[in-house]
């Protein structure tokens, strides 16, 4: 190995310093919520709680288990994040694969692409889509957490970018051999995009896991809150209280143990699947940078 | 020569081939563009009722038409100027932050040698990204919480404890470190591909002529992420209305309205609390507008400088 020099030496102790507080500053918070959600309600209280628990127990977590609404709202999350994603998926493959082919294959393609860029840039704002939704008496229904949000503009461009690497050759030899285009796109565009797919795929679940505003806006009834929206409403502040029901149920189940617990177990499912968001996220950022 | 060849020989077939896919690929489109129609495009004519009174029982047709006199309205408020600069504050404060921390974090973690540190490194300061903000609102008022380390450490050291979440003075700078906290890992993403992009031969030759790693990072690596880096600015400067809904909702209370609510957070308290939905839809268009102009402006800008945009 070279000799550092004492400058480069220095600099290098300074930057190893700077980039590990970075990570800590990420990871301990976490770790604290996990600590609180494991230790005993006073040490909690009394503050003592740091990043290991104290008073070692898991009465929280024993709590949650008999709390119906917690299950209730996860078993509406894992629904809505199943139908949501296969949705998407449909919709991200068939606006792709046509935006993807040449203005000589596909003439109508620019018009189609103007609507899709304009349906990115401009959103009308929450009212008008709350009322578009409550017209078609979608609220309290599973489908006003899926629909609206159905075509993925961003994922539809990151597609269509990965689609127009694809080979054309790949193409011309399918077509030679006397493949229609849905063979095509099944056997030859679909198998070569694993990659992108899985990428796009991965940011749907993570969305519809994490939203909370549409479960707010879209429903009425407080049993069919999504995970996230079901949270959202326990930790709100209590000066956001509006009706005496909301204060006995808050009064209630304000803990600060049973609320981390809530929090950890709600995270889980995201972590399990971290592994290959982290493989597949980066890849997905780098070919939605290569633009239209 | 070969390919006209082919051409003509196959025209006839080929024409007639292509009729039929483009018709299937028409097909295909339809239902992803139906729904757009329905759930982005619908949305927008029903902006309308921005220029109205709006009456849900009546409708979008038949409620009575006012015109400009809730965009009046709005601006005669004395908190539209408040919300309205809150939202430029907030937005540009993180806009310039959420470049400069993450590419320094970037540049920083490149110059780390060890691939094992820099891999687990990496995969931890992603994290907070993928966590929604229901989640870290709980985890950022423990840390700012009277009783939470950051009092912790201000009254070991003599302080009086700081009320982080509701007091004006700080209030907001909790909310944009917060949020580059969140993003910083996630967007040095961007800049750590573009630094595997420069040639090593630069460096080599950079350290021939004599230049330490510092001045090569102020010749080379800098100059080489400025792209990007305008890149980036330009694409964030079309959102410099969209201070961060998520957070500020999950985080705010009435005592830090004067210093942390945004147009967002305005829109939805006065369209979907309070259901004045006229004057929530003309605030709401009001910045959709502005946005749309702003984010063509800025596409323009950087397709201009580095020649390449977002769309």
């Amino acid at each position: 190995m070279k000799k550092m020099k004492p400058g480069t030496l220095v600099s290098q102790i300074i930057i190893w310093i700077v980039i590990i507080l970075l990570t800590l500053s990420c990871l301990l918070p976490l770790l604290n919520m996990v600590a609180i959600s494991l230790s005993g309600s006073e040490a909690v209280a009394a503050n003592e709680v740091g990043f290991l628990p104290k008073d070692l127990n898991v009465s929280a977590y024993k709590k949650l288990l008999g709390d119906a609404q917690f299950w209730k709202s996860t078993w509406i999350s894992v629904e809505r994040v199943v139908l949501g994603t296969l949705i998407n998926m449909f919709f991200t493959v068939t606006m792709a694969y046509p935006l993807s082919k040449s203005r000589k294959r596909f003439r109508a393609r620019e018009v189609y692409m103007k609507l899709v860029i304009f349906a990115m840039l401009f959103t009308s704002g929450i009212i008008p889509l709350f009322m578009v939704v409550s017209h078609l008496h979608l609220t309290n229904t599973i489908w006003a957490l899926v629909l609206p949000g159905a075509v993925p503009v961003f994922n539809v461009i990151l597609l269509i970018n990965f689609f127009k690497g694809v080979p054309e050759a790949l193409d011309e030899a399918a077509r030679i051999d006397g493949a229609g285009p849905i063979t095509i796109l099944l056997r030859v565009y679909l198998p070569v995009s694993l990659p992108a797919l899985a990428t796009v795929a991965l940011f749907a679940i993570v969305g519809h896991w994490n939203d909370y505003f549409s479960g707010l806006i879209y429903m009425t009834k407080a049993s069919r809150y999504p995970l996230q929206t079901y949270i959202q409403q326990l930790t709100v502040d209590l000066t956001q209280v509006t009706d005496a029901n909301q204060l006995k149920q808050l009064a209630a189940m304000n803990t600060r143990t049973f609320n981390a617990a809530k929090i950890v177990v709600s995270t889980i499912p995201l972590l399990l699947i971290y592994p290959f968001l982290q493989k597949y996220f980066v890849s997905g950022i780098v070919i939605g940078a290569v633009k239209e | 020569m070969k390919q006209d060849m082919t051409k003509s020989v196959q025209k006839p077939r080929k024409k007639r081939a292509l009729g039929n896919e483009e018709l299937f690929l028409h097909l295909m489109i339809l239902p992803g563009m139906i729904m757009l129609a329905i759930f982005v495009f619908a949305p927008f004519v029903g902006s309308l009722m921005a220029f109205e009174k709006y009456v849900p029982a009546k409708g979008i047709l038949g409620s009575e038409w006012v015109w400009f006199d809730n965009f009046k309205f709005i601006f005669s408020l004395p908190d539209s100027k408040q919300v309205f600069m809150n939202t430029l504050i907030i937005a540009f404060a993180k806009l310039i932050l959420n470049i400069i921390i993450p590419v320094t974090f970037a540049i920083m973690l490149n110059e780390i040698r060890v691939s094992i540190c820099k891999r687990t490194f990496q995969t931890i300061v992603y994290l907070p990204h993928f966590l929604s903000w229901v989640v870290l609102a709980t985890v950022v008022s423990n840390m700012f919480s009277l009783s939470g380390p950051f009092n912790a450490v201000i009254t070991a050291l003599g302080g009086d404890p700081i009320q982080f979440m509701s007091d004006n003075n700080w209030f907001r700078k909790v909310i944009i470190g917060t949020d580059v906290w969140k993003e910083f890992g996630y967007n040095s993403v961007v800049y750590l591909a573009a630094l595997t992009g420069i040639s090593p031969d630069l460096y080599e030759a950079a350290s021939i002529d004599g230049a330490n790693r510092f001045k090569q990072t102020i010749h080379i690596t800098v100059p080489a992420l400025l792209p990007t880096v305008i890149l980036m600015t330009a694409l964030n400067l079309g959102n410099i209305l969209n201070a961060g809904f998520d957070q500020i909702f999950n985080l705010y209370n009435p005592l830090v309205y004067e210093t942390a609510d945004i147009i967002d957070t305005y829109v939805y308290r006065i369209g979907m609390v309070e259901r004045q939905y006229s004057i929530g839809a003309a605030v709401g268009l009001l910045k959709s507008v502005i946005s749309f102009i702003l984010i063509l402006g800025a596409n323009k800008c950087a397709k201009k400088t580095t020649g390449s945009g977002i769309f």
